[in-house]
Formats: C-alpha cells, structure tokens, sequence
C-alpha cells in the first residue's frame, strides 16, 4: 500500500472525497475520543474527463427503507443473478437486462474503479434551463450601464433554449414581459406591499381566469411556458430583450437629500421566486438578483431610508442594536426555503462600496446554492468577469452548472449521518442511517442542493453507532453511498453515485494506524466549517473557546509529550501541520468580525462552506510565493519574516490576489529599472508573478480581488493582515536585521499560540 | 295669443296692475274655449289625464275611431281641426295606458251635461285634491261625483271659447296683471278642471280640476291640460281652438287611460259624452265660443313661458345691462343682452331668486320665497363684453378686511380722506395701506376709483401670492390624464379605437393661458379593466412603455417621470400609443372593470407630479372586478313608489366617500364618460364625479355610428373649456344674512368653504342665504364670492364676484325682484338634494306647498283683493308654475318604473350642477317650429309651448332642453321640406331609425342646420339629434319633453296642476 498521502490524493481523483479519517474507528465511544468526527468533504460533481456516463438507469436495492445503488462493493453471484446490498444485506435479483452478465461481463458500476459513476435517465421531459434576471435600477448612471452591458452580454452566453426573464426595482418593482412587439409592457408592483404567492401569480395574470374551480392551482409547466410572457427562450427574445436592458433607466422617483434611495429588494425577489414558483417548479431555474445597495423598503428591508442612521454594524448586531435584522433575516429565510422547496438558485451580486444587506440575504444564496459575489461597482472587471464565469463552459462545451439536486446518503449499520454543511437544505428524509446526533444540517439523509457547481462541495459529518462491546470483524469495511440526483446544464437528468468504504479499525490497539490514517488538511476543513456553522448561530469567542478546546484535546490524544513538561511535546507528522491551520483559522474573517462588515462576514462564510478542499485551505492559510533574483519562485512562510525588501510576494488569499513588492524592488520599479534593456531580468522578475496571478485569476470563482501594491504602500494591509506576526513592534529586537517586516499589531503570533497549545497540552489539569 | 281673454276677464286685468305684459299671455279669456281645445290636443298625450278619470273600458269603445285622426290633425293647425283633434283614441289608448297614467275621464263627463260654472269650479278643486291626493298629493280624492264633470264641460266648451277669442284684445293680457291668475270665471273653471284632472292623472275619478278659477286673468293658470292645441301665439286660431276642444275632451276619455280612475266615474258617463256631447259640442263650439268669453280655461289663457320669455326678449332684448344699480333685476336668462359690468357681478355669475331681500327672518318665513344666488363663477363671457381683469396687488396679496376678510371691492367705503376705509361687508374699519394709498374726491371717492377694477368692477381676479398656495410654493400647471377602459365592451363596440384617433388631434386644443404659445396641460394615459396599464411616453423613448399594476387593491402610481408629459415635446410616442391602443387589446375578452382603483390612480399621479388636474374616465359597465368599491346591481324596481326609493340614489359609502376627499385635497377634478349597456350604479359611480367639479356624460348602448359623433363633441367640448381647478370658494355676506347651504358640484368638509377639485364654465353653484339679523333698506345686502383657483397655466388667482341687492319690509318689492328662473334652479337643486335623504313623494309634496304657500303669500299680502276663485300669480313669477309641474315631471322626481334608475340618477348628477340657464331650457324646453321658418331670416324661429296641440300633423319641429335634440316630423310634413332638408321624396322614404340630418345645398337645409348649430354653441353639452317620426316608436322620448301636458310617465299637464294649486292656495287663504 502507498503512503496515505497517495491513498488520499487517489480517493479524492475518483470520488472527490477527502475523508477525515481514512480508518475508521469502530466504536462510538473510540470515535469521540478521536476529537475530530469521522466526516469527509464531499464533491459531488467533480469534474471527471475521464468518466463518461452510462445511459441507464441504475438498479437499485429492492428493500424499501434501502433503495442503495449497486456498487463495486455489493457482492454478486453472476450465476444466480444475484446480488447482495452492501448496506442492508438484501439479496436482490438483477433486471432482466443484465442477464448477460458474468465475471467477465460486468457492467461498470461493478468495477471498482467506478466507484464513482454518473447514470443518464430519462424522467419527463426536458425543461429548458430558467435565467430570471432582477436588476437594481437605484444603481449610479456609470454602474447601471456597466451592469447593462454585462447582462446585454451574458444573453450571448446563455443555451439558446434557455428562458430569461428580468424583473427591474427600485421604489416600485416591474416584470417585465418579454414577448411583445412595439410597446415595452411590464407589470408593475408597490415596492413596500407584501403579497402572497397566490397574489403574485394572479395579479401577473398567470392563473387561468376562466376555470375558476381551480383557482390557487399554479398552471401545469407546459401551459405556463406557452402563456407566461414573463420568460421567453432567449433565441426568441434576444433583440427584444437587449433592448430593453439598453432602454433601462435609473429609477425615475426623486431620491431627497439625505436619503437613500428607496429600494424593494424585498418585494423583487417574492415576486421572482413567487413567479416561478407558479410557472416552473421543480425545474433548474437561477434568479440572479443585481443590487448595487441594500433593501431600503418594504418587507426585508435591512436599513431605513434615512441616511442619518447607518446600515447595522457587528457592534449593532452584538449590541441588538440592528432594528431591522431579525426581521429581514426571517423574511429572506422563509423566501430561500420557498424557492428551495421548488429547486430554484439564488444568486446574488451585490455591487456597492458600502454594505448592501448580505447579512440578511445571504441564506437566500447559501439554501439554494445560489453565488453571492460581492465588488465595488458593476464596473469593474472583478464583477464583469467573475459575471461572465458563471456562464463558463466545462470541457465538453457544457455549462458549469446543475440544478435541482438532492443528495442521498446511505450508510453502512455501523454508522449514522449526522449532517452536512454546505449549501443544502434538509429534505427531512428519515431514514435508518440517520443519526439523532446533528452536525450542521442534520436530521435526514437526504438533502436539496438546488444549484451545484463542479467545485462545490459539501463537508458529511458522520457519527459511528457500533457499540464498543460489539466488535467489528477484521477486515470488515464500512461504507457510504452518495448518490446525487440532479438536472445537467444540457437538460438531462442525472444521477451521480459514489460509494466509499473505509476500514474499520480499534482505536485501542491500532491507535497509530488511526493518527497515521488522519488527513489533517481535510480535518481542518471539517472542523473549521462546524466552526463557522457555528459561528453563524453563536458568539464569536464562544465559538474559538470550542475550537482551542477541541485542538487541545486533538493534542492531548495524539501528542507525546510527558506531563506538565511542555517542551516534550510533539506531534506526528500526519498532525503537524493541523495546529498551524488552527491558528491561521482562529485569526481569519470566517471566525473574525473586527475590521470586517457583517456583509463581508456572510460572504467569506458563504463561499468557505461550499468550496473543494484545496481552496478551503488557500482561505483557511492564505499561500505566500516569493519572487527573487535568488531563484525561482518558491512557497514561503505566512509569515511577516518573508517580507524582505528585494522580494516580490504573491499572496492569494482566495478572495484576495496581492503582489507585494519589496522595499528595494519597489524603488527599483519606480526608478524604471525595468525599462533599460539592461534590467530585463528584473522586467522578468516583475512579470513573473504578475503571470502567475493572470493563472490563478482564470480560474478562481469568484474573481478574487486584485491588489498590486509595495513596501508601505496602502494596499499592503491584505499582506499584513494574513502573516504570521512574528516579528511586531513589540518584540523587534532584531531591528534592522533582514529579518522581515514588523507587523504593528498585539495580536498573538504563531509561536505565541504553539506554546499556550502545548502548556495546554501538557497539563494535568486540563 | 289669445289675449283677448283677458278682456273679456275683467277682474283679471284689472286685479293686476302691474303685470300687464304678463296677463296677457295668461289672461286670455279664450281659455274657455281652449278648454275643449286643448283638452283635445293634448290628448295625444294630455288626452290621457282627462282620461284618467273615466273607466277605461268605456273610453277605447267610443272614442277610437275620432281620436285616431284627430291627435296630429288637431295640432296642425293650432286648433283647427276637430277632427284631427279627436286622435285615434286607439292610439292614445295604448299610449297612455302603457304609461300608467290614466287620464281621467273628467272631460268626458263635463262635455255630457253642463253644469252651471260655479259647480263646475267647486267640483273642480275637488277632483283636483283628489286627483293628487292619489298621486302625488295628499288630500284623498273627494267624492266628486262624476256627475259634475260631466255637466258643467261641455257647456262649457261650447260656450266660452269662440267668444274669447274674439273679444279678448291682446292689450288685455298686457294689461292684466300677470299676478292673478285668479280663474275668476267659474265656467273657465269648469273647462279648466278637466285639464287639470288631466294632469293629475292621478285624480282619480272624477273631480275633475279644481277650480282654478278664473282662468283668463290668470293666462299663467292655467292649462293644467295644457292648452291643447292652441299655440300661444294666434288669436284667431283661438276661433278654432275651441271646436276642438271638445274633441280633446272625448279623446280624453277616449284614451282609456283613464282606465283606472275613470272605473269608478263613470264608465256611463264616458259613454254618454262621448259620444253624445262631443259631436254636439263640436259643431256648437265655434259658434258659442265667440260669444261667451270667460267660461272656459284656455290653454292660452294661462300663462305662456314662451310669451314671458318673448316679451322679455322684445322688451330688454340686445340692450346692454348696466349693473349699476342695486337690486337692479336682470333680464330673463333667455334674453339675450350684453353686460356692462360696473360694480355688480354680471348675472351670467350671479343671479339671485329676488334682487330685494326681506328686510327680516320673519318676512322671510312668510313669503317662503328661498332667497338664494346661483353662483357660476367661470361662466362665459361673451367676447362683447370686457374679459374679467387682472388685478395684482403685490407681495402682500390682495387688500382684505381685517375682521371679516373680505377683499377689496367697490362696496368698501373710504373715509378720513382715503386713509381708511369702511368694510361694506362687516363694518370694520380698516387702515389702507400706504402704497394704495389714494387721495378721495368731493364725492368722498377715491381719485383712481376708474383706474382700479376692484374699486369699480363687480367682478375681477387678483393674483394671489404664495400664502394662498398648497405649502406656499407655486402650483404646478394641471394635467389631464386619460383613462380608458379597455375590456369587452368598448373594443367591440368601437370605443376604444375612435376615443385614440380622437385625442390625437384632440390634445392639440387644450386649453392654455391667453397669449400662451402651447398649453402648458400635461397629459398622461391609463388604459384598465380590472388591471390599470400606465404609460410612459416620455418624449426620449422610441416606443412607449406599458406598466400594468394588478394590485388594485392599493392603487400606487408605477411611473413619475414619463406618465405626464407635455403633448407637444411627446407627440410622436403618444401618437405611437393611441395607434397600438386598440390593437393591443383587440383580443381582450376581459369584461370585468374596477373603478374606484381607476380614480384612485389618478389622484395618486398627480399627487405624485404635485399638481390638480382632471381624469377623464371613459368606462363601460359596472366595476365587479374584485378591487376596492367594487359594486354589485342593487337597482330594485321594486322599491319605486317607496319609503325607500332613496336608497336608489343614495352613493355607496365608503370607498367612494374617501375617493372624493382624496380628490378634492389633490384637486383632481374627475369627468366620467359612461358608455353603459346595463345598470352600472350611476348613483355612486356618479359620486365622485359630482363631488370633484366634474361632468358625467351617460351614452347607454353605445355605438360609434350612432353616438360617436356625439360622444365626440361632449369629449371636444369637455377638453376644451375653460377651467380652474383646485379651488375653493367663500361666500361673504353683509351682516344680517350669511349663506347657509351650497348645492352644486362641490365638497364642503366645513360648513362655509366651498371646495371644488375643479369648476369649469358650466359649473354653477346654488347658495341659500338665512338671516341672522335684520337687514337694512339703505344698506341692502352685499355679497361677495371669492374663489381661489390654478390656472390652466399654473398660476392661483382669486376671482371675485361682488353683488347687492336691495332690501325691503314690504313683500310687494320682494315679489317684484323674484326672478323665477334662478328661483326654480334653487328648487329643483334643493328637491334633488332633499331626494335623497327623503321619500320621493314628500320631496313632491314639499316643492308643491311651497309654490302655494309662496303664492298664497302673495295672494294674500301684495295683490288686489278679488275673488277667492281668482288665482292671481306674481307677475314676476307668472310661469313658475310651470316650471315647477315641470320639475315635478323629472325622470329623478317622477317616480316610474319604466325609468331607468340609473337615468334618473344621472338626471340628478345633471341637475344638481347646472346653473339657470340650463335648468332652465331643461325645464321648459324650446319647442321650435320650423315649417313656418323664414329661411331668409338669421333668427331662430320663436318657439311655441311646449305641448302637443302646438304640434301639427303637417308641421316639422326641432324641440331642445340643453341635454337632447328632437326634430320632430308630423306625418303631413311637405315632401318639399322633406326633400330639401333630407333629400328623400317623402315622409314614408324616411327610416325611421335615421338620425342623420344630411347637409344639403339648399336654403331650408342651410337655414336648419344653423339653427342646430347656434343652439348647440348655447349649450353646455352636445346635444344628439334625434329625427322623430310622428307616431313613431321614437316619439315617446320626444313627448316626454312636452312639459305642459301630462307626464308620459306620470305628472300633471300643466292646467291640471295650476287648478291644484290653486285649490291648494285657496285653502292656505281660508
């Protein structure tokens, strides 16, 4: 067998699981003990080239309260043509289409490496992918044109067959009808005037007047795509529709001195999520919500028009201070689970120097898998081009995106679900694998994910239910299904079934097989999520008091140390690494909120609960390359002694791409240096990482924020804010050394944090 | 006229003194003979009155075949023709029973045997008090026995009518105080009882008329039957006249109408006269009628309102009128004469119920004459007369009274060598200012009283300054917003695409400030049915942009910017909506409207772009669409005739309620252009309208080829006259009197300020004066109106009117100021009010007590004693009766089911915003001859009364109440003036449904058609020409207006409800 290491990076290739704990601890009261839960980060549809799908329908356990996918794992007797669940043990026969089968014979989910396996079925027919558009118009003349053209451009990006509506607020709120020549119509809504979706549907004309038996019945899909004039199949409406967004004008209605212009996001939104929850439901549709503010009126409002009184600040919200938080929280909540329930995303671009409501909205993106981006201004290439990825292509020319997926789990008897965390909502399906114990969004063994990216991944907490008095048998495995059922960009309806197993081992007598099987990168993602699930409900120090707590104890299982002493404490190596993400994750926005917006708050939190392990890291610890003429480019300490003055540094914190350029270099720079001929190494050495961001920003969703700065230049802050302190003005003794740049801050170093760790460690008392 | 019955009727003409010019009208001894005469004419109509008191059975069977021919031949030539006047009693018959209004069969019975006069007029105010007490009235019917009827007529007839005419000079009339009526001969009774039972259909059997005594003194008497054939005008007629009176009478009881009444009566009587007493009587008539003059009631002996408006016309006609004078009573508002304003508003703004008010309450109460002004404050002047001036007084606004604020006017008295001056209304002595400081005369006036309008004019405007705006900036300029219901009815009917083609060229007459380049109106569209679709069309859009708003619910405005815009800079996108208007919901199937969210849309918009304006709604049924006020059918014919009728004209509350207060705070002004296929609620549909200062216009079963040119011409004309909005009106009075009560088309949220969203030129105002005090002959009463308003260009003003009248202890003077055309608006606007909150029948009663205590108080105080059988009118006051029975007659008063109640509704919103003029001409219509027309002449024929024995057979009338237009064809009309006016050989060629008058090139086609037209320019509204063929279908709506014979629906001919007056003042005299 490989190293863990290769095992690790082998299971992720394949199944896009990345497992706390790769063996598995066979008893409940083993498995608390190991501090770190037994759970896995889960990418359920990770790009795979090289997994074509099949075109069938997968076969399926026939125990009612089972229903699990025939897998390499279950045992088959290709004489009788029968196989056995691996998950509950019944036998079943094989459909009658796989009569051919023999071990020679195997259909593809029987070998093991289609662990991973995506089927294409065929259930009712294909509905068109659905873009509703719901554009701000309170947005300066500047930012509304840049927003227009972005949305001019993005109908050239959308599948031709796909439905677009757009639906304009500011005071009032209008949906716009797509289909009518001559006269721009749209219906218009009060933008303070909470409506049921019932009303919303009658009032857009959407019910059948005439059989008025029915009334309250929302129109079947397919009559709804023939009278709903509000989305309308791109092809049809292109021109149409350019035009339109070209004819938009900012809100007409006077906005007084001192205030802010009146803005019903609130109401927008209802009235999106009410319309297709009248004409589509239950079919992949994306609302994409542009503000360039927050809601200002009308139910879901975050802040009054007066400008007098700021939008709410962490100090308000810990202070109860923030009059209108509760209240638009709710109110976006419930809408996020309406739109949920009918599979539908919402995404939310919010562009505005200033906070625009994410706090309040952001479970309307987080439930449905929607994106939140948040920049500046439309005008910006941050906002443009982080727009225009949504609609990129994957490598067979399909969109990067799916819709409606739910994503079942089945266990093994041996272990329960307890949860997930990620941008799900429960579908509160009970079932017998699933545990009474929540982690994150507990309680069922099903979940909604109405909009899913290659890259979004989920993080499954698990909770280990075999009695310690109960052994497992050697060599037994235990094993997880997930199978994901969810709509394609290109319409198909897909399911996704991947089954893992692990080995079970006693915690008693093969406690290093276990600490060598920990993959401390996976673990500290797992752990920073429940940290930042919990964040979301709980106070901040709370929240790090839990997280040292279970770091000690993680340290206290694993370390070796002699008692009371310290300095005798050590770490293997499958866990050296996990106490330094601790302290990277103690001081990062997820957990912070001092210096951070509560709008940026929700945002960081938004994209670390659902991106894939590798940027989950990068966010956690952001990566520090250096740049200098003493060789290539290399990975350096996060740490403020890597900040030399004839070094250049990039920094990507995931949300952040920084170069920072040295003292020296930046004089160079400014002296032109670059441009003699003579100086073309440092014209390359200026290049270089301004390449290496060009890669990273080709890739990165959302579009991190660019920053080129230098020694002392204001920019530099984002460098400063993520090192390691090692070197403050408190402790410069080494002052004029090439030692780094002091950071001027009192909070604790890394070195700091690893001796308080170890004291603790250590301790008998603790 | 047959004035000569006056002569003939001493005690009339000498009992009046002053009246002359009256009496004559009245006066006319031939109304004996008329009796017979007009009791046949009329029967066409009025026949059925006398009818009524006959058993209908015996009616049809006798009368038929006379009658038949006799109904046209009667009228053809004034009274002329017997036989002819006879009319098919088979065609009355059916008419007059289909109306329910059963003539009584009185006629009949007096044409049997003769009673002696006096009989005769005792029975008559008996039958008369019976006669209303079944219908309107109250006394039961006497026991009149038929008997009586029956005798004492026929003499009559025979007798009195030929005589009349002869002798009776028209000097007489003049003579003859128009004042008493008095029926001195009791003969003239006797025929005029018939007539009245005639109009008091009701009166049952047979007491017939009441006397109404001496009908010749009392031209103004009356006819109740009205005068059937007789035309006021020809005195020789009158000679005929009479022969055909008994013919009226046979018919009358030849139109079984009378059916019911008559039951008891006397079917044998009937049966007798009939047949019996009318031949004789016929041939008799003439003979007798030249001899005995005052025996019967001749239609034209009482008085004749086209006479009175004649003479007025002859006599203060195209002078200019000086106001000059306090109290000065001003020509008829018929007249046409030119104002020079010099310190008394004109009458065209203010006309007063008397120019001399009692001096105290308790005179007051005893004449009962209201004392009130009708206020149109922006009525048109005519362009001979001086435009009201522009009066600015600077920052500090108009110059007002300290204590009573009154503003400065030319009944302000300066004193102390001009610096200070006296307030004319309460007394105050006020400081003037320095900077309009002026030095006084020797007179003790000031040295620029010329120079200043308001020291010299009663009526001018002053700018006003910010203090009198809406927050103190500056009103925006109004807006006209257009809605326009586009469901069901009005695509298919064709609506909708001619009301777009309409405003595009429509929107470029908007009114504007004189020397204004273009309007500064701004317009805005709204196309709903049970959703509202707004429009942007700002000029900068290539195409415009429709808003629906579905949530009806609570109306809010979607757009500000782009739904008002100025016609001119956004031509092209509107013109771009109206083309995509009819299209866009060419398909609609929707047939259910909202209306109150429709309003409500509008005051939201223009609350938005902060300025007044006007809606102009254009809908079609009755708002059942679930959305505020939504309304449901409650027209219940089964509640006419109740206790409750009321409710029908009640508004719903409400919504409604709160709508109007809304708009009137927004000063939106709201015209509602109703285009009905069903009940739509006028009642409260009309509510907020007729709050708002705006116009209803009602076009039931609409289509475009018969209605749209009308339609069109209300629309133009709507959208074109001058206006001011946002007002609000204060009435100030001298001390010793205050305005108590406003009717009109306004809103009063406190008891003294008058708020109006909008008033236009056609708007008037009707407000009651009390007394608080005593009044003083030397100060007279003053009042001032001053009304604050926008502009069509934007900028507040206050318009002035200031008026004094005399004041007098003695009622003489008060009767002799009484100007009965503002005197009948008053009632008729206080009925219409009153119906609401009482039983149609106690309005009834109210308005009639009134007349008799008004004239019984007259009677009593001011006229020459005479005969308590004399009915002597006021001659100032001479034709209020008519008026009044008139008034009684309205669709809203009459009380039928056969009426539409939304009809009748709408004929309240109509009335309750009219100013003299038009109640008017809608009271007394003109009934123009035009087969005697001069087509070489500019003039308009003069009109004959209004009644069916001035029509002919062979005749062609044009007949106008200011809301319709009736050309009216007798069967026997030339085919030459057939041809020239229609280009059709003859009277058969005609379709009967045509209401097209073609324009030919001839002179009678020319001639008529400038007839129509200058009368249309008088009027208010458009009026449809309705081209009635004699013995049409058609002819009922034309009868209806033919006020002096019984109502078709109910009501008393004209005669018949003199003789019950008169019966009721001789009892309030005993």
């Amino acid at each position: 067998m490989a190293t863990y290491q290769e095992f690790i990076q082998q299971n992720e290739d394949r199944d896009g699981i990345r497992c706390s704990w790769n063996l598995w601890p066979s008893s409940r009261l083993e498995a608390t003990r190991l501090v770190v839960p037994v759970s896995c980060l889960y990418t359920p549809l990770k790009e795979r080239p090289d997994l074509p799908p099949v075109q069938y329908e997968p076969v399926l356990c026939s125990r009612a309260n089972c229903k699990a996918v025939l897998n390499p794992l279950c045992q088959v007797d290709f004489r009788a043509k029968i196989w056995a669940c691996n998950f509950c043990f019944q036998r079943n026969s094989f459909p009658p289409s796989y009569a051919g089968i023999s071990e020679v014979n195997q259909p593809a989910e029987l070998m093991p490496q289609f662990s991973t396996i995506e089927y294409i079925v065929q259930r009712g027919p294909p509905t068109p992918l659905i873009f509703l558009y719901v554009v701000d118009t309170c947005l300066e003349e500047e930012d509304l044109q840049a927003l227009k053209e972005s949305l001019q451009m993005s109908l050239s990006l959308l599948p031709p067959n796909a439905l677009v509506g757009l639906i304009t607020f500011g005071r009032m709120v209008q949906v716009h009808e797509l289909s009518c020549e001559g006269i721009a119509k749209s219906f218009v809504f009060r933008g303070t005037k909470e409506l049921s979706p019932k009303q919303i549907q009658e009032m857009l004309g959407l019910m059948k007047p005439a059989t008025s038996g029915q009334q309250g019945k929302p129109l079947a899909p397919h009559d709804a795509a023939a009278s709903c004039r509000f989305l309308q199949p791109v092809q049809a409406v292109d021109m149409n529709l350019t035009d339109l967004l070209g004819e938009l004008q900012r809100d007409p209605w006077p906005v007084p001195q001192g205030k802010r212009p009146l803005r019903s996001t609130g109401i927008a939104l209802s009235i999106a999520i009410g319309l297709l929850e009248g004409t589509f439901p239950n079919t992949g549709a994306r609302v994409m919500l542009f503000t360039g503010g927050p809601p200002t009126q009308g139910p879901g409002m975050v802040v009054g028009d007066e400008l007098k009184t700021p939008i709410r600040s962490w100090h308000d919200i810990q202070k109860d201070n923030a009059r209108h938080l509760k209240k638009a929280t709710k109110y976006y909540e419930t809408l996020s689970n309406r739109a949920a329930v009918n599979g539908h995303s919402v995404d939310i671009y919010a562009c505005a120097l200033d906070q625009t409501g994410l706090l309040e909205m952001k479970c309307l993106a987080n439930l449905t898998g929607g994106h939140i981006v948040m920049g500046d201004s439309f005008n910006t290439s941050l906002f443009k081009q982080t727009f225009q990825r949504v609609f990129s292509k994957d490598y067979n020319g399909e969109f990067r995106m799916a819709f409606g997926g739910t994503l079942e789990v089945k266990t093994s008897r041996e272990l329960k679900v307890s949860g997930a965390i990620g941008p799900c909502v429960s579908l509160n399906s009970k079932g017998p694998c699933v545990s009474d114990n929540e982690m994150g969004v507990g309680g069922t063994c099903q979940w909604k994910i109405c909009s899913l990216t290659p890259a979004t991944t989920l993080a499954m907490y698990f909770e280990v239910v075999n009695q310690h008095n109960a052994p497992v048998p050697q060599g037994g495995r235990g094993a997880v299904q997930f199978v994901t059922q969810y709509q394609h960009s290109n319409t198909q309806r897909r399911i996704r079934v991947t089954t893992i197993a692990r080995n079970w081992a006693d915690a008693q007598s093969q406690i290093q097989h276990i600490e060598s099987s920990f993959d401390q990168e996976a673990s500290a993602v797992l752990m920073a999520r429940l940290g930042v699930f919990r964040a979301e409900s709980e106070e901040g120090p709370d929240v790090l008091r839990w997280l040292d707590r279970q770091l000690i104890r993680l340290c206290q299982k694993f370390g070796q140390f002699s008692k009371d002493d310290p300095n005798s404490f050590k770490l293997s190596e499958s866990l050296s690494l996990y106490p330094q993400f601790m302290f990277h994750l103690r001081r990062s926005p997820f957990l912070q909120v001092f210096n951070n917006s509560p709008d940026e708050s929700s945002y960081y939190r938004h994209h670390f609960v659902r991106q894939d392990l590798t940027q989950s890291l990068i966010m956690i610890q952001p990566i520090l390359y250096s740049y200098s003429f003493y060789g290539p480019p290399e990975p350096v300490l996060l740490d403020s002694s890597s900040i030399l003055p004839d070094r250049i540094l990039l920094m990507d914190t995931f949300f952040q791409l920084v170069i920072f350029h040295g003292e020296t270099i930046a004089q160079w720079r400014k002296a032109g240096y670059q441009e003699m001929p003579e100086y073309e190494n440092f014209k390359q050495l200026l290049q270089a990482p301004l390449d290496d961001a060009q890669e990273i920003l080709q890739t990165r969703f959302p579009m991190p924020r660019y920053v080129d700065t230098e020694h002392g230049g204001s920019q530099a802050r984002f460098l400063l804010s993520k090192v390691n302190p090692s070197q403050t003005h408190n402790n410069l003794y080494a002052w004029g050394q090439e030692s780094g740049a002091p950071i001027l801050t009192d909070d604790v170093s890394l070195q700091v944090f690893m001796d308080h760790l170890k004291k603790l460690a250590v301790s008998s008392s603790a | 006229m047959s004035q000569q019955g006056y002569v003939a009727t001493p005690p009339y003409s000498q009992a009046q003194a002053g009246m002359g010019g009256y009496s004559t009208g009245f006066g006319n001894p031939p109304p004996q003979s008329h009796y017979g005469a007009y009791g046949s004419p009329p029967q066409g109509y009025s026949a059925p009155p006398t009818g009524v008191l006959k058993p209908p059975a015996s009616s049809p069977s006798g009368m038929p075949p006379i009658l038949v021919s006799s109904q046209y031949g009667a009228n053809i030539q004034q009274n002329g023709a017997h036989p002819h006047s006879f009319a098919p009693p088979a065609a009355s018959d059916p008419s007059m029973s289909s109306y329910g209004q059963p003539p009584q069969s009185a006629f009949y019975s007096m044409a049997q045997s003769p009673p002696p006069t006096q009989q005769l007029t005792n029975q008559m105010s008996s039958m008369n008090i019976a006669g209303y007490g079944q219908r309107p009235m109250q006394s039961p019917s006497s026991s009149a026995p038929p008997q009586q009827f029956q005798t004492s007529p026929p003499q009559q007839f025979q007798t009195s009518p030929p005589q009349q005419f002869q002798t009776s000079p028209p000097q007489q009339f003049q003579t003859s105080p128009p004042q008493q009526f008095q029926t001195s001969p009791p003969q003239q009774f006797q025929t005029s009882p018939p007539s009245a039972m005639g109009h008091p259909p009701l009166s049952p059997p047979g007491q017939q008329p009441p006397s109404l005594g001496s009908p010749p003194p009392m031209a103004t008497m009356g006819s109740m039957s009205a005068p059937p054939m007789g035309m006021s005008g020809p005195p020789g007629p009158g000679v005929h006249q009479p022969p055909l009176g008994p013919q009226g009478y046979q018919q009358q009881p030849g139109s079984p109408i009378a059916g019911p009444y008559g039951a008891q009566m006397a079917g044998p009587q009937m049966a007798g006269p009939q047949t019996g007493a009318f031949p004789g009587g016929f041939p008799g008539a003439p003979s007798q009628m030249a001899g005995p003059p005052q025996k019967k009631l001749d239609p034209d002996s009482i008085p004749s309102p086209t006479q009175v408006i004649e003479d007025d016309q002859v006599k203060r006609g195209g002078q200019v009128y000086v106001s000059n004078v306090r109290g000065q009573v001003p020509p008829l508002v018929t007249t046409d004469f030119t104002v020079q304003d010099q310190g008394n508003a004109s009458p065209r703004f203010m006309r007063c119920t008397t120019y001399s008010f009692p001096c105290t309450a308790d005179l007051a109460k005893q004449c009962k004459v209201p004392l009130a002004a009708i206020i149109k404050p922006f009525a048109t002047v005519p362009k001979n007369e001086t435009p009201l001036y522009i009066v600015n007084h600077g920052e500090t606004g108009p110059i007002r009274c300290n204590r009573c604020k009154a503003y400065m006017c030319p009944y302000m008295q300066f004193i102390d060598g001009g610096r200070r001056y006296q307030c004319g209304f309460c007394s105050c002595v006020n400081e003037v200012p320095a900077q309009y400081f002026q030095h006084l005369d020797h007179m003790g006036r000031r040295m620029d009283m010329y120079e200043r309008p308001e020291l010299s004019l009663g009526s001018y405007e002053f700018i006003a300054t910010l203090d009198y705006c809406k927050n103190n900036k500056p009103p925006n300029p109004p807006a006209y917003i257009f809605m326009i219901d586009v469901s069901y009815n009005n695509i298919k009917s064709g609506l909708v695409k001619l009301i777009c083609e309409e405003l595009k060229t429509l929107l470029d007459r908007l009114p504007k400030e004189e020397g204004a380049e273009s309007s500064a109106i701004k317009v805005g569209f709204v196309t709903y049915n049970k959703i509202l679709h707004f429009y942007n069309v700002k000029s900068a859009l290539a195409q415009p942009q429709m808003m629906v708003v579905s949530d009806v619910a609570e109306m809010f405005v979607p757009l500000l910017d782009g739904f008002l815009v100025n016609f001119q800079e956004s031509r092209p996108v509107i013109n771009n909506l109206l083309d995509q208007i009819p299209d866009m919901f060419a398909d609609t199937n929707e047939s259910e409207t909202v209306f109150a969210p429709v309003v409500q849309a509008g005051v939201e918009a223009l609350k938005a772009a902060e300025c007044s304006g006007k809606l102009f709604i254009f809908h079609s049924s009755i708002p059942t669409a679930e959305a505020p006020g939504k309304l449901k059918n409650r027209d219940d014919k089964k509640l006419v005739g109740t206790e409750k009728e009321k409710t029908l004209f009640q508004p719903q509350r409400g919504v409604y309620e709160q709508l109007t207060k809304d708009c009137v705070a927004q000063g939106c002004c709201v015209d509602l252009f109703l285009f009905p296929n069903q009940y739509v609620d006028m009642a409260t549909m009309g509510d907020v309208p007729s709050h708002t200062g705006g116009s209803i216009y009602k076009y039931s079963n609409f289509q475009v080829e018969v209605n749209g040119q009308h339609f069109l011409n209300d629309l133009k004309r709507d959208v074109e006259k001058s206006i001011g909005f946002d007002a609000i009106m204060r009435v100030r009075t001298g001390t010793g009197f205050r305005a108590t009560d406003f009717f009109g088309a306004v809103h009063m949220s406190n008891t003294t300020d008058v708020e109006m969203a909008a008033v236009d030129c056609d708007k008037a105002l009707t407000v009651e004066f009390k007394h608080d005090d005593t009044l003083s002959e030397e100060a007279g009463a003053v009042m001032q109106c001053a009304l604050l308003y926008t502009t069509i260009g934007g900028e507040r003003r206050l318009r002035i009117h200031n008026l004094s009248l005399n004041c007098s202890a003695q009622l003489s003077e008060l009767f002799k100021s009484c100007e009965t055309d503002a005197l009948i608006n008053f009632f008729a606007k206080s009925a219409y009010r009153a119906m609401l909150n009482q039983p149609l029948k106690a309005v009834r009663e109210i308005l009639v007590n009134q007349t008799a205590h008004m004239l019984a108080c007259y009677r009593k105080n001011c006229a020459t004693p005479s005969a308590a059988s004399q009915l002597i009118l006021p001659d100032a006051m001479k034709v209020f009766p008519v008026y009044m029975n008139s008034l009684l007659k309205t669709p809203s008063l009459v009380g039928s089911t056969e009426l539409s109640t939304d009809d009748r509704a709408f004929y309240r919103f109509m009335v309750m915003a009219m100013g003299v003029e038009e109640t008017q001409v809608l009271l007394y219509p003109r009934l123009i001859p035009l087969h005697t027309m001069d087509v070489s002449s500019e003039s308009i024929p003069a009109p004959v009364r209004c009644s069916e024995e001035r029509l002919s057979e062979s005749g062609m009338f044009l007949l106008e109440n200011g809301l319709s237009m009736f050309l009216w064809l007798g069967q026997a009309c030339s085919p030459d003036l057939i041809q020239n006016l229609f280009n059709v050989p003859s009277f058969g060629h005609l379709n009967s449904e045509g209401t097209s008058l073609p324009v030919l090139d001839n002179a009678h086609s020319r001639k008529l058609h400038s007839i129509i037209s200058s009368i249309s320019q008088q009027r208010a509204t458009s009026m449809k020409l309705l081209i009635v063929k004699q013995k049409d279908r058609a002819e009922m709506l034309f009868r209806q207006h033919l006020v002096e014979d019984k109502g078709l629906h109910g009501g008393a001919s004209y005669m018949d409800f003199l003789c019950y007056v008169h019966r009721e003042i001789r009892q309030l005299l005993t």
